[in-house]
């Protein structure tokens, strides 16, 4: 299969790479989405400018009391980042279950994140961790939520000329445990339901919960419900179960020939309550 | 048309190509090396699996001038100049891990980065290291099999 023609463009700094994009060029990272569906033709980008090269995209840094991660970082490098792996581990955790091992090398998080996919995994991590995605055109520079920025599916706040440049995320601090937890889908690797759970406990209760969910329906979302219904609780199996049926409440479940609407459903409920489990015994 | 610079396999090339076309038909038709193979072409099958600067990578979801600069290994460049096998191949040789050979040029490269970021893996790990291949013959047994001889004879 092969793309239509286009024009590409490998400039050497930033600075010149959003003027390429403010012009219309679309950017290209690691190219592990946006190549499939060119060759598919679902994509016909007439100018590609390549910004998986660009070293000054490409950093893992602990700044003010948070990681910031540059947006061409590869998922093998924040699955195998030691500051990752010690200070925001749901992160690295969650890099680990994407696709496969030559994927993983190539596949970036600013492009993953920018494609949307609803089925994919950092979603549901960058929801739980309340993440910050940094957007940058020539112009200017945006902080935005992950919540703000994930508006449905393939789609979000990204505007005209803007990039994905950088992806902020906490240091926790005091008893927390995280945990991703996936269903997947065995040929693609991609989840037919994910849920990233981040918990903090003071005193056998739990003082801060987080859940994010990806795959279930068109979006990923936080699942505000299961939050509001654990936060104070005593931190047990039982609260757990019935705070994690709330999962998939108020959301249009997806159907495919993979899972049904109610099967999905189903399977949220489930590995919610596996995620949180498994959050609430590493915060210990 | 762009003009690249690349090593394959250690030698170098520069070439003029067109932006859309793909690593693997680069070094297929344009460099001659058809150890390299196309299977799927949706970066699933694993079957056009080579090296790039050190990493696995699946050639047929990365367009050639994205390589501009690139050092390249492929299955052709894994032998010694005698023609003596690199140890992996001379495991699956052993262990009869092919039938019809069309997945294992990627198998092999695959083998090659999992041994080289966990020389000891497990079963499992094996396993899990060669997700992004599709073998349609073998039922993978005998290629975990070589995957674990190649580990002994390399470790």
């Amino acid at each position: 299969m092969i793309a239509n023609s286009f024009e590409y463009s490998a400039p050497g700094s930033l600075k010149e790479a959003l003027a390429l994009v403010a012009d219309g060029a679309k950017p290209l990272a690691g190219g592990m989405s946006l190549i499939p569906m060119m060759k598919l033709r679902l994509a016909n980008p007439e100018h590609l400018v390549d910004i998986g090269r660009l070293a000054e995209l490409n950093y893992i840094r602990e700044e003010n009391g948070s990681i910031h991660i540059g947006a061409s970082v590869t998922h093998y490098d924040i699955e195998t980042s030691p500051l990752l792996m010690g200070k925001c581990p749901l992160l690295a955790e969650t890099a680990s279950y994407i696709g496969d091992i030559q994927v993983r090398n190539r596949g970036t998080l600013g492009g993953s994140v920018a494609h949307a996919d609803p089925s994919a995994d950092y979603p549901a991590a960058l929801q739980a961790l309340e993440a910050q995605i940094v957007l940058t055109s020539a112009e200017e520079t945006r902080t935005i939520s992950a919540e703000e920025f994930f508006v449905d599916t393939f789609t979000t706040a990204l505007e005209e000329g803007e990039i994905v440049t950088e992806i902020i995320v906490p240091i926790d601090a005091g008893l927390t445990g995280t945990s991703y937890q996936k269903f997947l889908q065995p040929a693609s690797g991609f989840a037919i339901v994910g849920v990233a759970a981040r918990v903090r406990q003071a005193e056998g209760k739990f003082s801060m919960v987080r859940v994010g969910v990806t795959g279930l329906s068109g979006n990923s979302y936080r699942a505000t419900r299961v939050e509001a219904a654990l936060d104070g609780k005593d931190a047990n199996d039982e609260n757990i179960r019935a705070a994690a049926a709330l999962v998939a409440s108020g959301q249009d479940s997806s159907s495919d020939l993979h899972a049904s609407a109610e099967y999905r459903a189903h399977l949220a409920v489930a590995y919610a309550a596996r995620a949180l489990r498994s959050a609430l015994s590493r915060s210990a | 048309m762009r003009t690249i610079n690349v090593s394959v396999n250690g030698k170098p090339y520069s070439h003029e190509v067109e932006p859309r076309m793909l690593l693997t038909h680069y070094l297929r038709e344009v460099i001659g090396l058809t150890g390299t193979h196309m299977g799927c072409e949706t970066s699933l099958c694993g079957a056009c699996t080579i090296e790039m600067d050190g990493k696995a990578v699946k050639s047929c979801t990365i367009f050639a001038v994205q390589a501009d600069g690139a050092s390249i290994l492929t299955v052709e460049g894994l032998a010694a100049a005698d023609g003596k096998l690199h140890p992996i191949q001379e495991a699956y040789w052993n262990e009869h891990a092919l039938q019809c050979g069309f997945c294992t040029p990627g198998m092999i490269m695959i083998t090659k980065q999992i041994l080289e970021r966990n020389p000891n893996p497990s079963e499992h790990e094996i396993r899990e290291g060669l997700d992004g291949n599709l073998c349609r013959c073998t039922g993978y047994q005998h290629i975990v099999n070589a995957v674990k001889a190649a580990a002994k004879a390399t470790v």
